[in-house]
């Protein structure tokens, strides 16, 4: 070899493959349709878009039977289901918690001597853009603000009477059970459902070398099965889930934002608009996966950082600072003490809380846990167990903390101290709209026309970075687990799920189709619980 | 006149690159340089190597393979990409640089319509290094 050669991180070092006679791409086809070329798997890529049409031209079709069947479905699930999702989600913090003290925290996803890909700093920026992003600038203030006074978590009394007058001695626990109870939906739960799916694909791509798709990680269990039928419908169930999940998201999202975008700059609220939005984040999500995962995910990823960072630090100097920072205090300690009982799914009386909100939370997370999972296991090659889950759990849990902290904190601030003059009380106390809590914070607060502009820059790009992280994911699974597939396969889908996003938004059915959604966190709730078996079993089996 | 030819190769369509595997080779002979080639895969399992190390040496067989053949000298380059797919360009253009390549011998395929809204790499390599590129059609 020449002395020349920059290439690779060579020998890889030692790793526990998986001796399989299947060879990434084999059920590939690889044809030209028209002047481009494409290179997809089979069948799972023509399955994955046509059972998604059907979906789409049946629930348009028969759009008020699907939201019927969707609006039953949804809170059946979560309430017949709730101790299923909440022991689940317990699981997967203990068993991801446990791995970071066990020797197996010490391998290396790519093998001994493989080196990180990403920067920390790239690397988080994207995995916390794609992970949560969107739902921190809608829940931020209206989650803390609920819990506080209306949800009522453990039974914590409401600081307010019935005719909304303030029972001061109620608003001390209000208030910290409010964050607490927050924090629990958006710290470790969320946090380690995402780390056990995307840490299986990265052991069993980089250390097992098995095709970086969610079947692989199934291989300890369905063995050589695993490329067949069962396979595909895991790949397929995978592609659904995660198209749907952000067709349904982009298309409520861009409602969301024209509201924001109403109450800031008084443009008119119409689906004339929406579709333009959602036109305009495809098309920047467009730009983005055309740039690359260099190019554009994680340069638009480090961008959002920086402007949500700079939002957070405005509001937490200009805001009530001692008391943020109290709350931060008092969050973290009500959540650690709370934790048990809040994550007992056994005798609770406060189901509007657990079934509303923690179930329905917790099948959501799961439910996105196939993309965010396996966008999370595309940029960690090179991490150490240990080092991979203090990042992908500890880390964006304490900034979470610290994100609901400010927000929610300066927002209580509001609404404790001026209860008849806070905007925040009278869109999510008096009444509920949750598309304006966090304009309505930000109103409280100097130089809101400016921080509202931030805002809804912010809500857009959080969009752009979670459709173009989900459209390489869904390429790359459609691709049979190949990550060269040509270009204009993942254009394909970044514009098929603005073009379902806009279907749906004028043909009605969004919420039954996220409903459905949510639904697939039951069969995939499953699947991370054996994923865990799985895990321990791939992580004995490398060497040490 | 020229001191180094680059040759990029995408081992997964190996039987299709003859006709730039020849000419590269022939020129070579000609001008009596080496010929480098370059692989761009991805950190993740692929086709050809469950990681980029099983790659390399594909490729560096390749490479000797091409050497004792033609009777050329010949080295290797793989180098890793995040995203292949969209930074192929981009990493030949540099590893051009790297080499001191003065001479660009590829496979490409019969422009059609995409060509005009998305460049072929034959097309975008020529107009990002000052080396010459010879772009070879499918015979």
């Amino acid at each position: 070899m020449s002395d020349t050669n920059t290439g690779v991180p060579a020998p890889e070092g030692e790793a526990g493959l998986i001796d399989t006679d299947y060879e990434i791409g084999q059920d590939n086809i690889e044809t030209q349709i028209g002047p481009f070329g494409l290179d997809i798997h089979n069948p799972v890529f023509a399955v994955s878009a046509g059972v998604i049409v059907l979906f789409v031209v049946a629930a348009l079709i028969f759009p008020q039977q699907a939201s019927d069947f969707f609006g039953w479905l949804r809170p059946a699930l979560t309430s017949s289901f709730d101790w299923l999702f909440l022991l689940a989600g317990n699981v997967f913090v203990i068993f991801t918690v446990a791995l970071i003290f066990t020797p197996y925290g010490s391998i290396r996803l790519g093998g001994k001597d493989a080196t990180p890909d990403y920067t920390y700093m790239g690397w988080f920026a994207m995995l916390f853009a794609a992970g949560m992003g969107i739902g921190l600038m809608f829940f931020g203030v209206l989650e803390p603000v609920y819990h506080m006074a209306i949800s009522q978590p453990l039974g914590t009394p409401s600081p307010f009477d019935a005719n909304g007058v303030i029972i001061p001695e109620n608003v001390e626990a209000a208030r910290q059970m409010g964050l607490a109870a927050t924090i629990y939906h958006w710290g470790l739960h969320p946090w380690a459902i995402y780390a056990v799916l995307a840490l299986a694909l990265a052991l069993f791509s980089y250390n097992k070398g098995l095709p970086l798709s969610v079947r692989s990680a199934f291989y300890p269990i369905l063995g050589e099965r695993v490329w067949g039928w069962w396979g595909h419908v895991i790949d397929i169930l995978a592609v659904f889930a995660t198209l749907f999940g952000l067709t349904t998201s982009l298309g409520i999202g861009a409602q969301q934002a024209n509201a924001g975008l109403e109450h800031v700059f008084g443009i008119p609220n119409n689906l004339t608009v929406q579709v333009i939005l959602i036109i305009g984040i495809t098309s920047i999500a467009l730009v983005s996966v055309v740039r690359g995962l260099d190019g554009g995910v994680k340069v638009l990823s480090e961008i959002n950082m920086a402007i949500a960072a700079l939002l957070l630090l405005f509001v937490f100097f200009v805001g009530p600072t001692a008391t943020i920072i109290s709350d931060f205090g008092k969050g973290l300690v009500g959540y650690i003490v709370d934790l048990p009982a809040l994550s007992n799914p056994f005798g609770r009386e406060d189901t509007d809380y657990m079934h509303g909100w923690t179930s329905f939370y917790w099948a959501w997370w799961i439910s996105w846990s196939p993309f965010v999972g396996m966008f999370i296991a595309r940029v960690s090659r090179g991490r150490t167990v240990r080092e991979f889950i203090i990042c992908v759990l500890l880390i964006p849990s304490l900034v979470c903390v610290m994100w609901m902290a400010v927000f929610g904190g300066a927002a209580i601030d509001q609404v404790l101290s001026d209860p008849t003059a806070s905007a925040v009380k009278a869109n999510v106390i008096d009444s509920y709209s949750p598309e304006l809590s966090l304009f309505a914070m930000l109103e409280g607060l100097p130089l809101s026309s400016i921080t509202s502009f931030i805002g809804v820059v912010l809500v857009i790009v959080f969009f752009v970075t979670s459709s173009d992280s989900g459209s390489l994911v869904i390429d790359t699974i459609t691709a049979g687990g190949k990550v060269d597939a040509p270009v204009p396969q993942r254009v394909f889908w970044a514009s098929f799920e603005g073009i379902v996003a806009i279907v749906l938004l004028l043909g009605g059915g969004l919420t039954a189709l996220q409903a459905m959604v949510i639904s697939t966190g039951l069969p995939f709730t499953l699947v991370l619980l054996a994923m865990c078996w799985a895990i321990w079993k791939g992580l004995r089996s490398e060497p040490r | 006149m020229y001191k180094r030819i680059m040759v990029p190769v995408d081992l997964v369509h190996a039987d299709k690159l003859a006709p730039a595997l020849d000419t590269a080779a022939n020129l070579a002979k000609l001008y009596k340089i080496p010929v480098t080639y370059v692989g761009v895969t991805a950190s993740t399992p692929g086709p050809l190597g469950h990681n980029p190390g099983e790659y390399e040496e594909k490729l560096k067989h390749f490479s000797e393979d091409q050497g004792t053949s033609h009777g050329i000298e010949t080295d290797c380059i793989t180098v890793v990409s995040h995203d292949p797919a969209v930074d192929l360009d981009d990493k030949l253009i540099d590893t051009a640089h790297k080499t001191g390549s003065n001479l660009i011998v590829m496979a490409t395929h019969i422009p059609n319509v995409a060509d005009h809204f998305w460049p072929s790499n034959g097309g975008r390599l020529a107009t990002h290094t000052d080396a010459s590129v010879f772009l070879v059609r499918p015979s």
